[in-house]
């Protein structure tokens, strides 16, 4: 008999995802219902992994397909706690659209869900369930502002183009099984033999699926574009969630399986790396919208974390949770700021409506200040640990090229922070924002901009955290 | 010694700063702002006081070591002071204060977060000087650059944006080389604790790579030539508090760099370089100067005053004599006082005339009589004339010098004349003269407040010229040791 406690978060979110269709469909106006209890779920959901999973050790379920261990414990309740923050703040801003509509919130949860399976697959097929089921929901959440259509625009391109990555990822999982015979990836890692190239097709085709959903550089193309038509509160959520659960994937499917053939992929993710970290830094200097600015941001980001992966090792791996974590953190606290910049019902996003910020709204302005300080990587600040774990765990590696060149372009990403900065800092100021934002929206502006401002009190705490993770 | 005396120093102008903060100051005035920084940084000279009083020169073990866990198994919090750095702390808080003081006068706007920014800027330059591991001195080094990036930009003049981007963007970029170094280091010896470094040394294979890298840092910040254009920028915008902090402190950051990391941890590769540096030294000293001469900007003039007189300090350093370093130190801490008066200097006719330009003023002796003596004497100090305090720096950068290199020297030497020749001009031009400039009679000399701050810089930069006596004392043990280090390293090969 499987232990099924192990995956009651997965069957607790499912069961809720129904109750709340269900209850959306029967019940009038039921919006805001089904906005709080969808909070409530993903709270619930993320204290039973806390309870049931954090501190079990390695088991496999469900003929091995199934694996909860530490790693994915730990990145589901990151996923579920920045999901409900992320669905928490952006409340106001989906009732000023008019898109605050009982669908919404279920299909952040479907998606969430799909990223949990992702999380815990150990199996190619699962993996792949996972998979499709939060980008199929993805693809709703971007177009979900349908009489905007940029959105509309944004949503078909993300569909069109994921579904083609798709197709690369599933035939790279048909040539695996055909080489291997079988799609569990501890079956997949004994019956390896490094002599099949062909073999090492099939993991180009699932890096290039899984570099895709991480929308690291070359497979980056739809992220300004979505990243811009979509409503903000979807932004969010794509800057954010999927990129956690894509990371523990990228984590998983590479050390699990494909150990062996390390020196293979690592070539690849090194390119990745450095493709990202350079192509983020550069092609944001020249971004006028604030949304595509963190689109290319984030593509950076990406980059970052994948250099940890790179790495090869415990310390690497540990390193990227860690990068991802704070990165989390950095950009709930931007897009707060994002979501603050409302005047009569209106969100700007272009960079000049910061303009003279400072003077109008010191608080704002100075947390976000913090926050780009840290993404630009400057100490004291979090974002500054964030990539030192991260060079720590790649120097140790010797790989000396790629350190330099991700420092170097942190020089490079610093100059359009700055230039933020120096908008809102040195620029006349303009006409002032409301301030009546809710509670959620200042509190995690607050808690995120007070964690990365005190990170350095504590640092060791984080480390504590992700130590746990053994995947070697 | 339990009272954490140098993570005071380096909290306390932080904890102003936060009250500073949280205190709503009247708009009009900003009294209280003012006077709880003063009060914060002042005490904070009176404490960096009582621990020169508590140092111990005779000998060159690190004091007042505290060391904390900080990262577990990673990193440790680790300050402590030798006779190198505990004068760079003294430096910083004697000019804080008087930087808080002089903003009465050339900051209009926004002074409370005028001088949070100058606060936090003294808590970091204090704890670069003392931190005794790598990552946490990187960790201050680079802090450093979010305040001052602020400063010029908020506060400065026309071209501040410019300046501040390009400021923030050239000391970023050298230093994320010494980044990738000190994770290196720890890579290699297990550990970042500069004490346990300087016992087991780091392999010569790798020396030459991570002094490169650790100088690429340095010399921008330094700046050397052909790395120093940031600086004319950054001077000339700053405002005059800004500049003083630039010139007196933030340059003198990797001066002590150059000192506490690339002898004391690469020695072997620091003899490799020493040509480099020689090189580079005597370019900054000819070749600024020269330019220096040239210029019609004040404030730029002195901006590549300091170009020239770092290049004596990075060729004193890598002199690796007793007379060298001693005269390097001495001629930062004597940089530090003069070239922040200088800039004072400045700063009272500019917020009287609005004009930095040499050509607006001339012939202002009699009309600011008080003005002129001290400007006087500062510009004496800078061209190195004996009984100040830039003499006996350059004098013993000099002798070592010449202990070392002949050549370098003789051509270094030349540039004291040219140093003369522009401090000399520039004097005459503003000050002596006919008055031209009918502007210029409504001037008024002095007030209290500059005459204050003045004098406070005049009175040590005497001192000092003609007793010096205290300083070497202070860092004599410590460097002599520094180089029997060096001497026994380079020796056995490690």
């Amino acid at each position: 008999m499987e232990n099924l406690q192990l995956v009651l978060p997965e069957i607790f979110l499912s069961l809720s995802i129904m109750f709340l269709l269900i209850l959306g469909v029967f019940k009038k106006n039921s919006s805001r219902l089904v906005q709080s209890l969808s909070l409530a779920v993903l709270i619930v959901t993320a204290v039973i992994t806390f309870n049931e999973t954090i501190g079990i050790n390695e088991t496999k379920l469900f003929n091995n397909s199934i694996i909860i261990d530490y790693l994915s414990s730990l990145m589901k309740i990151i996923t579920l706690l920045a999901a409900f923050l992320v669905l928490i703040i952006s409340s106001n801003y989906i009732k000023t659209f008019q898109i605050f509509k009982i669908e919404y919130p279920i299909l952040i949860l479907s998606s969430v869900l799909g990223m949990m399976v992702m999380i815990n697959s150990n199996d190619l097929i699962v993996f792949y369930m996972g998979l499709e089921l939060q980008s199929l929901a993805l693809y709703v959440l971007a177009t979900f502002n349908r009489d905007e259509i940029k959105s509309s625009e944004a949503g078909l391109k993300y569909f069109v183009l994921s579904a083609l990555s798709s197709g690369l990822l599933l035939y790279g999982c048909s040539l695996i099984y055909g080489f291997t015979g079988s799609t569990n990836f501890n079956v997949i890692a004994d019956q390896l033999n490094s002599n099949e190239y062909a073999l090492t097709f099939g993991i180009v085709f699932i890096l290039v699926g899984l570099a895709f959903k991480i929308s690291a550089v070359p497979f980056h193309m739809w992220a300004p574009d979505v990243y811009e038509g979509s409503p903000t509160s979807v932004t969010l959520f794509f800057t954010i969630v999927p990129k956690i659960a894509a990371l523990t994937v990228f984590i998983r499917f590479l050390y699990v399986p494909f150990l062996n053939l390390i020196d293979q992929w690592q070539m690849i993710l090194i390119f990745l790396s450095i493709a990202s970290m350079l192509f983020g830094a550069i092609a944001a200097i020249g971004q006028t919208n604030l949304k595509r600015l963190v689109a290319y941001s984030s593509i950076g980001h990406v980059g970052y974390a994948l250099a940890g992966v790179a790495a090869g090792t415990n310390d690497g791996i540990q390193s990227s949770v860690i990068y991802i974590t704070i990165y989390v953190l950095m950009n709930l606290g931007l897009f707060s700021c994002l979501l603050m910049l409302k005047r009569d019902n209106n969100y700007y996003e272009k960079i000049d409506d910061l303009s003279g910020l400072s003077k109008n709204h010191p608080m704002l302005a100075l947390s976000l200040l913090i926050i780009l300080f840290s993404l630009a990587g400057i100490p004291p600040l979090a974002g500054f640990f964030a990539k030192f774990y991260v060079f720590k765990a790649v120097i140790e590696q010797s790989m000396y090229f790629l350190a330099i060149v991700g420092l170097l372009s942190t020089v490079v990403a610093a100059f359009y922070y700055l230039r933020l900065i120096k908008i809102m800092y040195f620029d006349e100021q303009k006409e002032k924002y409301d301030t009546d934002h809710g509670f959620w929206l200042k509190f995690s502006l607050t808690a995120s901009t007070l964690l990365i401002l005190i990170y350095f009190i504590f640092p060791s705490q984080l480390i504590e955290v992700v130590s746990r993770i053994d995947i070697i | 010694m339990n009272f954490p005396i140098l993570s005071s120093l380096i909290l306390l102008p932080s904890i102003g700063a936060l009250f500073l903060f949280f205190t709503k100051s009247d708009k009009k005035n900003n009294f209280t702002g003012k006077y709880v920084a003063l009060f914060t940084s002042a005490v904070n000279f009176f404490l960096s006081i009582y621990l020169w009083i508590l140092f111990d020169p005779t000998t060159s073990e690190f004091q007042f070591v505290e060391e904390r866990i900080w990262i577990k198994d990673l990193i440790n919090y680790k300050v402590g002071v030798d006779g190198i750095s505990i004068l760079f702390i003294l430096l910083t808080t004697f000019i804080t204060p008087l930087c808080i003081v002089s903003v009465n006068n050339s900051i209009k706007e926004r002074l409370s977060e005028f001088l949070i920014a100058v606060l936090i800027m003294e808590s970091f330059m204090i704890g670069v000087f003392c931190s005794l591991d790598l990552v946490i001195f990187y960790l201050f080094f680079e802090a450093g650059l979010i305040p001052m990036f602020l400063i010029i930009g908020i506060w400065g003049g026309a071209r501040r944006v410019y300046s501040a981007f390009k400021f923030f963007l050239y000391t970023l970029l050298g230093s994320v080389l010494m980044l990738v170094a000190i994770i290196t280091i720890y890579w290699l010896n297990g550990t970042t604790d500069v004490v346990e470094l300087y016992n087991s040394g780091i392999d010569i294979k790798y020396q030459n790579l991570l002094w490169l890298a650790f100088f690429s840092s340095f010399a921008v910040k330094t700046p050397m030539w052909p790395v120093h254009t940031w600086l004319p920028d950054a001077h000339v915008e700053a405002p005059t508090a800004g500049s003083v902090l630039l010139a007196a402190i933030l340059l003198k950051m990797a001066g002590y760099g150059f000192i506490r990391f690339s002898l004391g941890l690469f020695p072997a590769a620091s003899e490799i370089f020493t040509p480099l540096i020689y090189t580079l030294s005597v370019i900054a000293i000819i070749f600024t100067s020269f330019i220096a001469l040239m210029q019609e900007d004040m404030k730029k003039l002195i901006a590549y005053s300091s170009v020239a007189h770092m290049g004596y300090v990075t060729l004193g350093i890598f002199t690796i004599q007793q007379q060298g370093i001693e005269g390097s130190i001495i001629q930062m801490i004597s940089h530090g006082l003069v070239s922040a008066a200088l800039f004072l200097c400045v700063g009272v006719v500019y917020d009287r005339m609005h004009s930095r330009l040499i050509n607006t003023y001339g012939g202002i002796v009699s009309i600011i009589p008080k003005y002129s003596i001290l400007f006087m004497l500062f510009t004496l100090a800078a061209l190195g004339l004996p009984g100040t305090s830039g003499f006996v720096g350059e004098f013993l950068i000099l002798m070592g010098a010449f202990k070392d290199n002949f050549l370098v020297a003789v051509i270094a030497s030349l540039g004291v004349i040219i140093g003369a020749a522009y401090m000399l001009w520039l004097y005459k031009r503003v000050v002596f003269g006919k008055l031209i400039n009918t502007d210029l009679k409504q001037m008024f000399d002095l007030n209290r407040s500059e005459l204050f701050i003045l004098s406070c810089l005049a009175v040590p930069t005497l001192f000092f010229g003609f007793y010096p006596d205290p300083l070497i004392n202070t860092i004599e043990v410590s460097i002599s040791d520094l180089i029997d280090q060096y001497n026994f390293k380079l020796a056995s090969k490690t």
